[in-house]
């Protein structure tokens, strides 16, 4: 079996529980049916499996190195991308007026999802070229477009993200890079950019740089933050690549994990001027990057259950092979080995994990889901509520995997004990690679204040009420289920205690103290709605053991998993939220000389 | 030339772990990938190459199997075959039967080239093309690892015990591709909506008249004997006492 997807649980997810076949043949989607889905899907299996998978190990040992102010890699990388693109990969999701596919939002997390699992550093590149296409089609001109959007969605030209600086992180508030006019209508954007992913590598024939940056009389703060397109080399109007652009590469980051995918601190505006165009509208940088920032923080949350399930799949079948020890009830030293699969202990460490990955493949999928609702809907009214719902979950779903998923991916290390401590088995370059997951795109701590201090109090809490009536079918359908409606039960009082922790944050005055334990809600408010997606999933599966005895292994295996996180993890989650209720202030009232003393 | 007629045969996927039904009727198929037979993939790359190289202007792809092997074809034209023909046929189908329903096939359609995998890897007989040579009565050059075609002849370099063998063929004839010859192409994504659009016509196995070859019978699958232990000999005369006792020296 493949470590990289289980296709069986993909089509469990797509068809059975989220309904794919329904939302195709029709708007956006009319060209698509689940054939042609699935054959979407097994051409970037097959590519993710030849080409990806073998080269990961190697890629993350060989770390591009900075000689000379340019980067070298492993050859063998661009060849591996280059069938990507030319499968039509990138462009999978755009509409058809830019060359597109336009295939399902829940389809393309499902096909992404399989090359992140197969080598999550050398996707990287592409990923980052369709969220930098995607905005330059969303905010840009016809005529960038028309200059700059073919090339990368063909893949000869790649993409990055320049956000962060030194000095400016999580408050991009405080972003020092100038633009100025050039009084052409071009800008010479001049400042030092960290952080930036796929700033500077040896495969695209140019580099498309997404730059926030303050026009000389911008109004301070995030009000003042414009965005422009600098690419590494000039382009002429004929789209033909010419001289240097003056961006010097000053140093790579040397990185835990991901690391093949090179991470730089950029200098623009270097020994000549860096010419750039604006994209949008002045001071509305910020707007416009968030926009997809919504989008690119569901697709790290992708990233985070995909690094799991890379780990979950790789550990179960070790765990199947690996003989060691004997049952307590036999401990004869004249019996066999068993499989460690047989060991207590060891199962629950797989079905912790098989919880979390496949109930943070739910949380991904489900927001796929919306997506796609969103583009189908007829009218403003049906689009504006899910996208509200979406704002609401992004956090969550950008949070929720990258906390746990790496959870799983602690466990996967455990299971294979001193050999996952090793290079020589991925689950510890699983482990690495996920760990960016928390910190980049906003960190988990910035992810806390987002839901508690601003989404769940959107459009006057109506974000949610539509969270529960999106869960009310469930809870009806369950409660009449004989084995399923304790759950319901549960869920029902876990989604009170989120509305009284609500409510008490509301209450408070002291927006210090309110927000103090936000992270903590996050947390909590993320078990409650994976535990209804869990919910969602037995249902299904109750329903297909009833009406045949197919894949009964599959379906109980997803009953016992949805009674393990209700009854291991969801009372946890009860806990955390009810503290938060408190407006507990351990944390904020410590002092910091009183750490060390 | 006008026309390549290739074969696509629906087999359970390389990457899969075989596993034999509870009865022993057959292998597992329920819920396993299924793809195209990887030496079919070669088959038909190689007539997409001569195609592209404006030496061939048609390339039809044809398998004989279950109604779900549909899907394999339209892989095929999602690749870039031009039309599709499956022959539709519930049971396992034999070499033999096999090789006299392309040999209708080739009847109605006159191809000038036929290319075939040199064997599916679900049973590995290596028996059609060759079949197909015969009872069709033109040349075949099986194992190719390279192919060239000019003045109405293939230039065909085989893969054979000895190394390599190169031998020239008369058009029409019948090749057979060994996994050297090429690497086959990924699908790209618009070409999978092409596919959608393209002929795929289905006949029943019935309306060619072929009935399954009776010399041909299954008696029972099973999975090959789990390795016994090894054991561990002093030294080369004990291995070799141990090898006669075996009776495998
Ligand atoms: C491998 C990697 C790739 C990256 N790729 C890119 C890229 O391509 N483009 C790009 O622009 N950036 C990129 N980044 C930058 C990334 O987005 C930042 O590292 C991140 O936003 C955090 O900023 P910082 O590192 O300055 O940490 P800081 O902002 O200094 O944060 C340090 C800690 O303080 C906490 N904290 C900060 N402010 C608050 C607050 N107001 N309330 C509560 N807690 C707070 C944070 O949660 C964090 O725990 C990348 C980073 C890494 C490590």
């Amino acid at each position: 079996m493949s470590t990289i997807v289980n296709r069986r649980d993909l089509a469990f997810f797509l068809y059975e529980v989220f309904g794919l076949e329904q939302m195709l043949g029709q708007g956006d989607y009319a060209e698509f049916d689940r054939e042609t889905i699935e054959a979407v899907l097994d051409t970037a299996e097959q590519i993710a499996t030849e080409r990806f998978e073998p080269l990961a190990a190697a890629l993350d040992a060989d770390e591009p190195r900075f000689v000379d102010g340019a980067v070298e890699m492993m050859p063998e990388i661009k060849p591996a991308l280059d069938a990507f693109s030319e499968a039509g990969l990138i462009a999978a999701g755009f509409d058809a007026e830019v060359g597109g596919m336009q295939l399902p939002f829940v389809a393309q997390h499902a096909m992404s999802g399989m090359f992140t699992c197969a080598n999550n550093a050398a996707t990287n590149y592409l990923f980052l070229t369709t969220a930098n296409a995607n905005m330059l089609n969303t905010c840009a001109s016809e005529e960038l477009k028309a200059r700059f959007l073919p090339p990368m969605l063909e893949g000869r030209w790649y993409g990055t993200m320049c956000l962060s600086e030194t000095q400016a992180g999580s408050s991009l508030a405080d972003i020092r890079t100038t633009a100025t006019p050039r009084g052409d209508g071009t800008y010479a954007v001049a400042g030092s950019k960290m952080w930036i992913s796929g700033g500077e590598q040896p495969m695209s024939e140019n580099i498309v740089h997404m730059v926030l940056a303050r026009t000389p009389d911008a109004p301070p703060g995030v009000r003042g933050i414009s965005l422009f397109l600098v690419p590494k080399y000039r382009v002429d109007d004929a789209g033909n690549v010419g001289e240097k652009n003056h961006i010097a590469l000053a140093g790579l980051n040397h990185k835990m994990g991901q690391r093949g995918t090179t991470n730089c601190l950029l200098e623009f505006g270097d020994g000549g001027e860096s010419i750039g165009w604006l994209v949008g509208r002045e001071n509305e940088g910020l707007k416009n990057m968030f926009h997809m920032m919504n989008e690119a923080r569901i697709g790290v949350g992708l990233g985070a259950v995909m690094c799991g399930l890379g780990g979950y799949l790789y550990s179960l079948k070790y765990a199947q092979e690996r003989l060691q020890g004997r049952p307590a009830s036999d401990k004869s030293p004249e019996s066999p080995q068993v499989p460690i699969i047989r060991h207590a202990d060891v199962r629950r460490m797989l079905l912790a994990q098989k919880a979390w990955v496949e109930g943070g493949q739910a949380l991904i999928y489900y927001c796929g889901t919306l997506q796609d609702r969103e583009r189908l809907a007829g009218d403003d009214d049906t689009r504006d509520q899910l996208n509200l719902l979406l704002e609401l979950l992004t956090p969550v779903a950008k949070s929720w995997p990258s906390e746990y998923c790496l959870e799983a991916n602690k466990l996967a290390i455990q299971v294979l004990g001193g050999y996952g401590y090793t290079r020589d088995y991925p689950v510890e370059r699983y482990y690495r690679d996920n760990r960016l997951n928390h910190i980049h795109e906003g960190t988990w701590g910035i992810q806390g204040l987002d839901i508690l201090g601003r989404k769940v109090r959107l459009a006057g809490g109506a974000a949610l009420e539509l969270l529960a009536a999106e869960m009310q079918p469930t809870l009806e359908v369950a409660r009449g289920s004989d084995t399923l409606s304790a759950h319901a039960d549960a869920l029902a009082a876990a989604w009170q205690q989120v509305q009284q922790t609500v409510a008490a944050v509301a209450g408070c005055e002291d927006r210090e103290r309110a927000l103090a334990n936000a992270t903590s809600f996050l947390d909590g408010f993320g078990h409650v709605i994976v535990s209804w997606l869990w919910l969602r999933q037995a249902l299904v599966a109750e329903a297909a053991l009833a009406e045949n005895n197919k894949d009964t292994a599959f379906y109980e295996g997803k009953l016992k998993a949805c009674r393990y996180f209700f009854r291991y993890e969801l009372p946890v989650a009860i806990t955390r939220l009810a503290l938060v209720e408190t407006l507990d202030d351990t944390c904020l009232t410590i002092e910091p000389t009183q750490f060390t003393g | 030339m006008d026309k390549i007629l290739v074969g696509l045969k629906r087999v359970v996927d390389y990457n899969v772990r075989i596993r034999v039904k509870t009865d022993g009727s057959g292998v597992e198929t329920d819920g396993v990938k299924m793809s195209i037979n990887p030496f079919d993939e070669i088959a038909l790359e190689e007539a997409l190459r001569i195609r592209e190289r404006g030496e061939a202007s048609e390339v039809v792809v044809f398998s004989i199997g279950p109604s779900d092997a549909q899907q394999q074809l339209r892989t095929g034209l999602a690749m870039g075959a031009d039309r599709a023909i499956l022959v539709e046929a519930a049971d396992a189908v034999d070499p033999l039967s096999a090789a006299k329903v392309i040999t209708k096939l080739i009847e109605a359609e006159s191809p000038e080239l036929v290319i075939l995998g040199k064997q599916a890897i679900d049973n590995d007989n290596n028996q059609t093309g060759q079949m197909v040579a015969a009872l069709w009565d033109r040349p075949q050059a099986t194992f190719a690892s390279k192919v060239e075609l000019a003045d109405g002849k293939a230039t065909v370099t085989r893969e054979v015990d000895a190394g390599l063998e190169t031998i020239e063929v008369d058009l029409p004839a019948v090749v057979t591709t060994d996994l050297r010859l090429n690497e086959p192409r990924y699908v790209k994504l618009p070409d999978i909506m092409k596919a959608k659009k393209k002929p795929l016509d289905t006949t029943p196995i019935a309306d060619f008249g072929v009935a399954p070859d009776d010399a041909f019978e299954v008696s029972e699958y099973a999975p090959p004997p789990q390795r016994s232990k090894g054991v561990m000999v002093e030294d080369t005369a004990a291995l070799v006492a141990a090898l006669k006792d075996k009776g495998l020296i």
